[in-house]
């Protein structure tokens, strides 16, 4: 089954660079057991354009689709074979990245 | 004559975890496991009525439930059902019958999934593995029954969207799965055990009884388990003492005041029996974990005659070793309890103190502060914590025992 697994920052907790190395280890583990399909790194939500064409035209509006405190920074797109093994990784995934992390499957 | 309906009670206790557990392993779905489950109970109690009780009724319900199962499967006839039914049809070979045994693990497991909310734990667990209907359960929890139906569908579907395996974990983390079992079935003995005040509903289902049953069918199916163990006989032991805790005007009476005549001997000493057999098994190696340790403490306290007669040092010897597995403040404070009695209230009182700022939303906290302020002879500031315990306590006959505390020992205190 695939899963979105994205890694949720808080405002509060500013990024922390010396998290990297254990990052790209756990990543180098999930390339190696096949999990690996997609990873990426989101710029902050300042960046973000909503797009809206559902009327006459379409509308732009800067920022983010939701201002919050918490925020989606990165994604993975994993493979497993079911939840529990998704969560298992997640959990690491977590303390490698010292974030919590959504693990959401796709129909 | 054979009564059927009582047959069929029977057979319902006995079979339906098994049934339930056997065609969501083959039909991969917990939705049609259910409902081809419950229309096959419903089948059997028109033909049994009609045609007699079958020679093997855990057989032919088993049989019946798979030919609903693929009748509504059929009537869906979707693709993706049309390859599930060739598969069904065609890659299903007989199972020894330890793997059916094992069925029943995977279904509790799977209930009790830690990615479902705890609330949601406990229903799925009674309607999937205890048979108990969405009706009941709503009514136990004092939820309308629409609500607690979509709970539960709710569930299901997450189950299956999201990829909850149907199996018993992996090695790596059966222990703290079934920690996580084990804390779903303590949670619904103790909505039972708690709520057990307010039993004014004559038809409310039987909280503490059904998870004491759900327990005993996990130790039959983990018997070498020490915590599985150590659960059930905690429960054994404390629903003993169930007919003891009330008294006739609806007060929660305290262990101290209990009447020991009341208790119930039968499970009592099942319960020592259980805790003493793990705890020889504990010399051997493993240590006990919580469930057997908190058994131990009340296979102590039922061994005693009268609370005077309670063996206080080594219940203090037994929370000394809780606290060290489990340092939340709950251990603490019920560790001080015991402290009360060997060392006297002051020493309790000043370790209870300590606590304070963790546990002073917690009605116990209180009610036990102001019993051993009581008992020092100071009733202003016991009066003060009575009226918190009371304030945060949701249980009216615990309400009423604290009532009854306050007021007497204002009434001593007025007396010149």
């Amino acid at each position: 089954m695939r899963y979105l697994v994205s890694v949720i920052h808080d405002r509060d907790q500013p990024d922390d660079p010396s998290r990297r190395p254990a990052i790209s280890a756990f990543n180098e583990r999930l390339i190696e057991e096949g999990y690996w399909v997609f990873a990426g790194g989101l710029a902050d939500t300042d960046a973000a354009t909503v797009v809206d064409n559902r009327g006459e035209e379409p509308v732009f509006s800067d920022g983010p689709f939701l201002e919050s405190k918490e925020y989606l920074a990165g994604v993975w797109l994993w493979d497993v074979p079911d939840l529990d093994v998704a969560l298992r990784l997640a959990a690491e995934a977590s303390e490698a990245c010292d974030r919590k992390i959504e693990v959401r499957p796709f129909v | 004559m054979i009564d059927v309906e009582e047959v069929i009670a029977g057979v319902h206790r006995e079979e339906w975890a098994r049934i339930v557990a056997a065609l969501t392993r083959r039909f991969g779905d917990f939705d049609v496991a259910e409902e081809a489950a419950a229309e096959a109970f419903a089948t059997a109690v028109e033909r049994w009525r009609s045609d007699g009780v079958p020679p093997n009724p855990g057989a032919w319900l088993t049989m019946t439930a798979v030919r609903k199962a693929i009748d509504r499967i059929r009537r869906e006839n979707t693709r993706d059902d049309r390859h599930r039914e060739a598969r069904m049809l065609y890659d299903t070979p007989p199972e020894p019958s330890h793997v059916i045994e094992d069925d029943r693990l995977r279904l509790i497991f799977t209930c009790c999934h830690p990615s479902l909310a705890m609330q949601t734990r406990v229903a799925l667990t009674l309607r999937m593995v205890g048979g108990v209907t969405v009706a009941e359960i709503a009514r136990a929890f004092l939820v309308q029954e629409a609500a607690m139906a979509r709970r539960i569908t709710r569930a299901k579907s997450k189950i299956k969207a999201a990829g909850i395996p149907y199996r018993v974990p992996s090695a790596e983390d059966f222990p703290r799965r079934l920690s996580g079992v084990l804390a779903v079935l303590y949670l619904m003995f103790n909505e039972g055990y708690l709520t057990g005040g307010e039993a004014s509903d004559p038809v409310r289902l039987d909280l503490t009884g059904e998870a004491i049953r759900l327990t005993r069918l996990l130790h039959a199916l983990l018997p070498d388990d020490g915590e599985v163990t150590g659960l059930l006989a905690l429960m054994l032991l404390a629903e003993a003492r169930g007919s003891a805790r009330l008294s006739s005007d609806g007060e929660l009476v305290t262990l101290d005041e209990q009447d020991r005549r009341a208790w119930d001997r039968g499970l009592i000493d099942e319960g020592q029996r259980l805790i003493r057999g793990r705890l020889f098994a504990a010399a051997e190696g493993t240590p006990p974990g919580r469930y057997q340790l908190l058994a131990a403490i009340s296979a102590v306290h039922t061994s005693a005659a009268d609370f005077a007669d309670t063996d206080w040092s080594q219940i203090l010897a037994l929370y000394d070793r809780l606290s060290r597995i489990d340092a939340s403040p709950i251990v603490a404070l019920n560790r001080a309890v015991a402290v009360a009695e060997i060392d006297g209230a002051e020493t309790a009182l000043d370790l209870v103190d300590q606590l304070a700022g963790s546990l002073d939303d917690y009605h116990a906290y209180h009610a036990t502060r102001a019993d051993l302020l009581r008992r020092l002879g100071r009733p202003e500031p016991a009066r003060s914590a009575y009226e918190r315990a009371i304030a945060l306590t949701g249980n009216s006959a615990e309400i009423a025992v604290l009532i009854r505390r306050r007021d007497q020992m204002l009434a001593n205190e007025e007396r010149p």
